[in-house]
């Protein structure tokens, strides 16, 4: 039963990431993008994790896909196809991507083995995932570290707006870069 | 307490004859069938009977009749319009982007009836029942909006193009209070299941429970799951008067019985969330210490209890919808952004403290304790 549901979805995923990136139009892609996504999501329930299934769903399925369409609302004619050029260095880009797909492919499956033994089966509870967000035991207080993983974005974007070389009245951004 | 007009003894029956009588392949299959085709029907069945009560009450508020040549009170007129809604046309427009056009419907509907799923009509009626269920309320129910958008998108006319990007606008910003309003009564309760939710409101619904921040609550996420459904004052997506029809102008035929039976059923969940989250869901009135009583209000099926509670919130949407004149776009924003968001915020907040405190009317009278 899950085998099937597993290759039915695997298909799904397989065919709409190719399609996403080899269709003509912009929003096309970013509708195949989305069932792309959708897959994924379909995936976690299928491992019983409820919780990355919904997240999955809100966060890009019905956060980051609107933000995809309305931004390409916003391109100028969004629904027009456009020509992709296939030069050497298209060419030299697909070795290297499946030489890298290939090595990295390698080391996943080699280890997702070895990490599916610790991964607890079973549907993970609301409450444990909150206790571990909020609790002050081992293995918990992961909110606030993901807290402070965002100050110190802050502090690095803050401190490359005070390094920046302040631009004058008549220069340009990109005459300041040289 | 006797139940007798329940379904659960049907429900247990038939699982148990269908898992003695076949492999437990072939009985996940068949049960699975059995679920979506229930819910499919209850799905079309809800709608229909939406449209007619929609347009008798209307009538009413209007002094008009409303429908009543078809059967008696022309309660056949919405079936009658479901059969001509079948065999119109469906009208091939040259300019479109074809496969966009025709996907767009579908989302708004698989977004709905995902939804419609963890509904819990009665006890035992519920097809889904996750451990994060409100999670998945919220999840589900965010996909709808892509189709609005790929629809008003794809149909290559400026109106659509208005009504889809009104709608996206109004409906991001309205989901996020209906998101912290929900979660305010998770607060309240301690857990996201929705049977969990309903079992914990066996002698306090949450709304007197939580009492204050409760009710506030209650109000934001009517206030905005009305928005949510681009119906009564919120209608501007498909404001009649400036953009024809809206995102849904260039569909015909079944494509736009799609759009049309989604936003009936959006109607019919955001009442039904509300009701199961703030009014108890199938839980019967009952009063602890109180088993004659109790023992009545338990002849009376869960389900009714749900329809009923469901049905008040119904006709109060459809009350907002012909007692307010539309808004404008700017001051439908303004009043998410800078009333509701903030009061929400606040509000759960007061919520957490309240909760804390022990000041929740569980805590405070030992009799409202299930």
């Amino acid at each position: 039963m899950t085998t099937i549901i597993f290759y039915i979805l695997a298909l799904v995923i397989a065919v709409f990431s190719v399609l996403a990136v080899t269709s003509k139009k912009v929003i096309r892609s970013a509708t195949f993008l989305l069932f792309v996504l959708l897959a994924t999501a379909g995936l976690f329930l299928m491992l019983n994790y409820h919780y990355l299934f919904a997240v999955q769903v809100t966060v890009y399925a019905g956060g980051i896909m609107i933000l995809f369409i309305m931004a390409i609302f916003l391109t100028h004619k969004p629904g027009d196809e456009f020509s992709t050029k296939m030069s050497w260095k298209v060419r030299s880009s697909v070795l290297l991507a499946v030489g890298g797909l290939l090595l990295t492919g390698y080391i996943i499956v080699k280890n997702v083995t070895r990490v599916y033994n610790y991964v607890q089966s079973g549907e993970m509870k609301m409450q444990e995932i909150g206790t571990a967000m909020m609790g002050t035991e081992k293995y918990q207080y992961l909110l606030p570290f993901e807290v402070i993983s965002l100050l110190l974005l802050a502090c690095i974007i803050g401190a490359i707006l005070i390094a920046r070389k302040e631009t004058s009245a008549g220069e340009t951004d990109s005459d300041s870069d040289k | 307490m006797k139940q007798p007009l329940e379904l659960t003894g049907l429900i247990s029956n038939l699982h148990t004859f269908f898992r003695s009588n076949l492999t437990p392949f072939w009985a996940t299959v068949i049960e699975g069938a059995l679920v979506l085709i229930a819910v499919l029907a209850a799905y079309a069945i809800i709608a229909l009977a939406l449209i007619y009560i929609e347009r008798k009450i209307t009538a009413f508020f209007q002094s008009r009749l409303g429908p009543n040549r078809l059967g008696k009170y022309g309660w056949i007129q919405s079936v009658a319009d479901l059969i001509k809604i079948l065999i119109k046309e469906i009208i091939h427009i040259n300019k479109v982007d074809k496969v966009l056009f025709y996907a767009a419907p579908f989302f708004v509907i698989v977004s709905s009836v995902l939804t419609f799923g963890i509904i819990p009509f009665g006890q035992g009626l519920q097809a889904v029942d996750f451990n994060i269920g409100i999670v998945y309320i919220l999840a589900v129910s965010s996909i709808g909006i892509i189709g609005v958008l790929l629809a008003g998108w794809s149909s290559n006319n400026k109106y659509s193009m208005i009504g889809a990007m009104r709608s996206g606008a109004q409906f991001i910003s309205y989901e996020l209070s209906a998101g912290f309003a929900l979660m305010t009564v998770v607060v309240l309760s301690g857990t996201m299941q929705v049977s969990e939710i309903v079992e914990s409101q066996r002698y306090a619904w949450n709304v007197f429970n939580g009492h204050i921040p409760a009710m506030i609550a209650f109000v934001i996420y009517l206030i905005s799951g009305h928005a949510e459904t681009n119906r009564g004052p919120f209608d501007l997506p498909e404001a009649e008067g400036e953009l024809t029809a809206g995102y849904h102008t260039e569909y015909s035929g079944l494509q736009f019985g799609f759009f049309y039976l989604a936003e009936y059923l959006n109607m019919f969940i955001i009442a039904a969330i509300a009701t199961t989250v703030f009014l108890g869901g199938w839980m019967p009135i009952q009063v602890q210490g109180w088993d004659g009583f109790n023992q009545v209000m338990w002849y009376i099926p869960s389900y009714v209890w749900f329809f009923a509670k469901t049905g008040v919130l119904i006709f109060f949407s459809l009350w907002v919808r012909w007692s307010f004149p539309r808004l404008r776009i700017d001051l439908l924003l303004n009043l998410e952004w800078k009333y509701l968001l903030p009061i929400n915020l606040v509000n759960i907040i007061v919520m957490v403290v309240v909760v804390l405190l022990g000041w929740t009317l569980e805590d405070l009278f030992p009799i409202f304790r299930p």
